[in-house]
Parts: structure tokens; C-alpha cells; sequence
């Protein structure tokens, strides 16, 4: 058992967990309380579009999905800043038209796409050295910007009208959060894929919130669960053979179902004291 | 004291405001002076909101002229503090009492901070405690600084979003519909609370709680498309508009119940 932390591949799988569990805690945190989860989940489909671009030009898949799922991001939020009433439509309109893109030029792209699938959904033990170096750099970016403009974020983030008139530039911490969500997306890509992504960015932020006070330590909190939760569907999904990424979302609901169970006895506990 | 001789706050001087041609205000003026507790009282549609984000510099007028200390609102943003309508807050936000108040602080987003404070923005400086104490314990709420804003009732919710706009030491402060949503002892407790800031500063309170209102608004002014203003300290509240209909206390509920 213990022989699979000496693997290469493995050591990586790992590291490569983490780095993306901070990413998604933290920019996840930040999508929760400011009401974006439907917007950050057209995202992460509509870069399904960058995927299908980079394979029918040739470039590296990272920087096709990265220049998409950024493009998606800036249309989006000039989009919901402009017509905030239309938000649905709009995010349902990229979402789909964006992984239209991405199934059409694979279908035009010459030869046999057998890791179209590991897109979606995952592909953790296929990370690299390169890839590391991404996330390890994303992360950086987002754990500066986030702690240099901690303030002016909370601030846009609890109350945005509010901030506006305090004179801190909304839209453009609004844009930042949106394009924050789009790189992390694509980080993510090899660790648990587009599609679970979300959960990745939700389920632990969904935990963290109810047990913290502040923004701060629910970024923290988040990262640190959504870390566990993804080396433990990592371990499950060696033991059992299972798709790295379908396991770690699953563990992670496994956590959120246990996280009820556990609140609902220290309520119960908790109220037949005060009686 | 005579008008001309006291310190106009909001000058508000013909203006006109229209919504995709359609017209939501009409030649609105009125002027506010220094140490007043006005209100805005109208029904709903009748274009309160729109003058609250004329005022605040959110909109902009198609003609006339808003001025706030002689000047546009924009350049006097720090001089207004504003509490926006309680039914806007998200409770289950993760903040603290003292977080939700620090937001108002005039220095924390124009950059004036130590070179400590810009390397750890997370942390707060004995300065700032203290003045975010010092704001709490004029709107009572001191005893709360650690607690998290969704463990508040509606009433001391609305209380700190008071003390987060003292904060910056404003000469104005907007208000709007503070009282919506809280109980009656609650209601009671926020215009005693307001009543005692003034004379040292200027209140603007939009809300449709119109007995609330006349018990200690000293100015009036009813906003429906078109504008009047009441001196109440002059006489009691009985109210001309300019369409012609007279209105007293108890027909003016009426009606805002009707419209409601």
C-alpha cells in the first residue's frame, strides 16, 4: 500500500491535488459568497470550446483552454455587469455554444481523440512537471492578489453597491473573480476535469462557510478540505480503480453528507443542554 | 434661525429624471440644511429610489442640478454615509460586526495606510479597533464586535450598518427605508438613535413609515414624480401637493397602503 507514494506519477498526482485544491478553496470561497456558481460553471463548460480550437490548430490544450475560458470569463461579466436582468439566458447561451465549439472542431480535426474524455472529467495521474509549474504559479497569483486586496474583495463581496460608492472599482474585482474562476478551470482540467470542477469549487466552500466567520478563514478552510477530500478520492480511486476525478467528487459529497450528519447531532446536542 | 443664514447640505434645484424616455421625476427641488432630519415619503413608483441613487451619484440627472455641500455627489463621497435597505444583506455571509464596520473607515481604500498595513490587509491596527469600537458604541452595539453579522436580528443588523457609515465621519447620512422588515421596538430604537445624531449631523431618510416619520422628521418631502417639501417644525404635517390634494396624516397612510 504504501509503495504507491514512492511513484513518480503518483508523488505528482498528489502535489498536483493540492496546488488545485488551494486554487479551487480559495477562488471557490470567493465564487460562493459573491453568488456566481452558475456563472463560473458556464465558464468551465464554454473552455470545452478552447480544448476543441487548441486540438484542431495544434497549440498546447492548457493554452487553448486558457485563452477561451479567459475570453468567456471577460464576455460574461460585461455581460452581467451590462444586463443584469438577462444573466440565465446568457450564461446558458455561452455554455452551450462554447462546448458546441469544442465538439465540432474535434470533429474536423484529423486522427483519434482518445483523451477527449480525460478533458471532462479528469485525468490526475497524467499531470506533469509542467503542468505543476502552472498551478504552483496560479496559485501564487491568487494568493498575492487575494491577500494585497483582501479589503476592497470583502468589500465588493458583502455589500458591491456600497463599495462602489466608497470609491473601490467593483467591476473590475467582479472581472478579476470572473477571470480567477476561468484559470482555475483550466488548472483543473487534469485534476478533475471541467465538468466536476464545480463541485471542487462548492462543496468544500459549501462546509467552510457555515464554519467560519470571516471570508478569510473560509478560503483556508476550504482549501484544507478540498485538499483532504481530493488525496482521499486519489487513494480510493488507486485502491479501487476508479476515475481519479468522478472519485474525488465523490468523496467530497461523502464528506458534505457526513458534515450534515455530524452538525444535525451537535444541534440536537446543543439545544437539549440549553433545555 | 433663518434659512438663507444656515448651511445648505443637499441643494436639489429642477431636476428632471427619465427611465428610457419615461419620466420618473419632474422639476424636484427642495434644500436641506445643516443639522436637519428630513424624509422622503411617496408612493411606491413614485421615484423615492431614484432620487436616493440621484443623490448618492449613482444616476445622474438629464437636467438641473444636485449639489451636496455646494459640490456634485461624487466629490463629496466621503462626506455621505449611506445604509441601504436592510432587505439587501446576505445573512449567511462569513463577516463579523467589526468587518461589516471597518468597510466604512475613510483611509482603509485610498491608500493613506502604514507600510505594515499594506503587507497584511488582512489585520486591523489598534487605530482601527478603536474606531470601529468607539462607531458601535453610539449605535450600542460594541458588545458585538466579534459576532457574525448573520447572528443579528434585522434591528441590530440595521444598527451596524449605521455605525459602518458613521464610521467615516460623514456631515450626511442617507438613509433608505431603514426600518423595513424590524419590529416595532426595533423601529422605535433606530429613529431614537438617528434623532440623537443630529443636530451634529444632517439626516435623509427615504421610507414610506410614515407615522415614524412625522414623530421625528423636522422636514418632509413628498416625491411623486413631482415634488413638495413640508416644514414640520413650522406646522403640523398636513401636506399640499402640487397636483392640488390636500392631504393629512391619516389620508396620506391611506393612500400609501392603497398604492402599496
Amino acid at each position: 500500500m504504501m509503495e504507491i507514494f514512492t511513484y513518480d506519477f503518483m508523488q505528482n498526482a498528489m502535489i498536483a491535488g493540492i496546488l488545485v485544491s488551494f486554487c479551487a478553496g480559495i477562488v471557490g470561497s470567493l465564487i460562493v459568497v459573491n453568488r456566481m456558481v452558475f456563472l463560473a460553471g458556464g465558464i468551465a463548460h464554454s473552455s470545452y470550446g478552447g480544448i476543441g480550437m487548441a486540438l484542431y490548430l495544434g497549440i498546447p490544450i492548457f493554452l487553448g483552454a486558457g485563452i477561451f475560458a479567459a475570453l468567456s470569463a471577460l464576455l460574461i461579466a460585461w455581460l452581467t455587469i451590462e444586463h443584469r436582468e438577462r444573466i440565465d439566458s446568457f450564461i446558458g447561451l455561452i455554455w452551450a455554444v462554447g462546448m458546441a465549439i469544442g465538439v465540432l472542431f474535434t470533429d474536423i480535426t484529423p486522427g483519434y481523440h482518445s483523451d477527449l474524455m480525460s478533458y471532462l472529467f479528469g485525468s490526475i495521474l497524467a499531470v506533469s512537471k509542467s503542468d505543476l509549474y502552472a498551478m504552483a504559479l496560479l496559485l501564487a497569483v491568487i494568493l498575492l492578489l487575494v491577500h494585497r486586496y483582501y479589503r476592497e474583495i470583502l468589500a465588493v463581496s458583502y455589500d458591491s453597491q456600497y463599495a462602489s460608492l466608497r470609491g473601490i472599482p467593483s467591476r473590475l474585482v467582479y472581472t478579476m473573480l470572473l477571470l480567477g474562476a476561468a484559470m482555475t478551470v483550466v488548472v483543473s482540467i487534469k485534476v478533475v476535469g471541467l465538468i466536476l470542477v464545480i463541485a471542487l469549487m462548492t462543496i468544500p466552500t459549501y462546509i467552510a462557510e457555515r464554519v467560519t466567520r470571516s471570508l478569510y478563514s473560509m478560503m483556508i478552510v476550504s482549501g484544507i478540505l478540498a485538499a483532504i477530500f481530493t488525496l482521499c478520492g486519489l487513494l480510493a480511486s488507486y485502491i479501487f480503480d476508479l476515475t481519479s476525478g468522478a472519485s474525488i467528487i465523490l468523496v467530497s459529497a461523502t464528506g458534505l453528507m457526513v458534515y450534515f450528519v455530524v452538525s444535525a447531532i451537535y444541534r440536537r446536542i446543543l439545544y437539549s443542554t440549553e433545555e | 434661525m433663518k434659512e438663507k443664514e444656515r448651511t445648505s447640505v443637499i441643494k436639489v434645484s429642477g431636476v428632471d429624471f427619465a427611465y428610457d424616455r419615461q419620466k420618473v421625476l419632474r422639476n424636484i427641488e427642495f434644500e436641506i440644511y445643516a443639522g436637519e432630519f428630513a424624509a422622503v415619503i411617496g408612493p411606491n413608483g413614485g421615484g423615492k429610489s431614484t432620487l436616493l441613487k440621484l443623490l448618492l451619484g449613482i444616476l445622474e440627472p438629464d437636467a438641473g442640478k444636485i449639489e451636496i455641500f455646494g459640490s456634485s455627489p461624487l466629490e463629496v463621497r466621503n462626506e455621505i454615509g449611506y445604509v441601504p435597505q436592510n432587505v439587501d444583506v446576505n445573512t449567511e455571509f462569513p463577516i463579523t460586526v467589526l468587518d461589516v464596520v471597518m468597510m466604512g473607515n475613510k483611509n482603509r481604500h485610498t491608500g493613506r495606510r502604514s507600510l505594515l498595513d499594506r503587507m497584511f490587509p488582512i489585520r486591523y491596527n489598534d487605530i482601527e479597533k478603536r474606531c470601529a469600537y468607539s462607531t458601535l458604541e453610539k449605535v450600542g452595539m460594541e458588545s458585538f464586535i466579534d459576532r457574525k453579522i448573520g447572528e443579528l436580528s434585522g434591528g441590530e443588523r440595521q444598527r451596524v450598518m449605521i455605525a459602518r457609515a458613521l464610521c467615516a465621519h460623514p456631515g450626511l447620512l442617507i438613509l433608505d427605508e431603514p426600518t423595513s422588515n424590524i419590529d416595532a421596538k426595533g423601529q422605535k430604537r433606530i429613529y431614537t438613535l438617528l434623532e440623537g445624531l443630529t443636530p451634529e449631523l444632517t439626516i435623509f431618510v427615504v421610507s414610506h413609515d410614515l407615522s415614524a416619520v412625522t414623530s421625528y422628521a423636522n422636514k418632509v418631502i413628498y416625491v411623486n414624480r413631482e415634488s413638495y417639501m413640508h416644514d414640520l417644525s413650522e406646522k403640523p404635517l398636513s401636506i399640499e401637493t402640487p397636483e392640488g390634494e390636500h392631504f393629512c396624516e391619516v389620508e396620506m397612510m391611506q393612500m400609501l397602503g392603497e398604492r402599496r
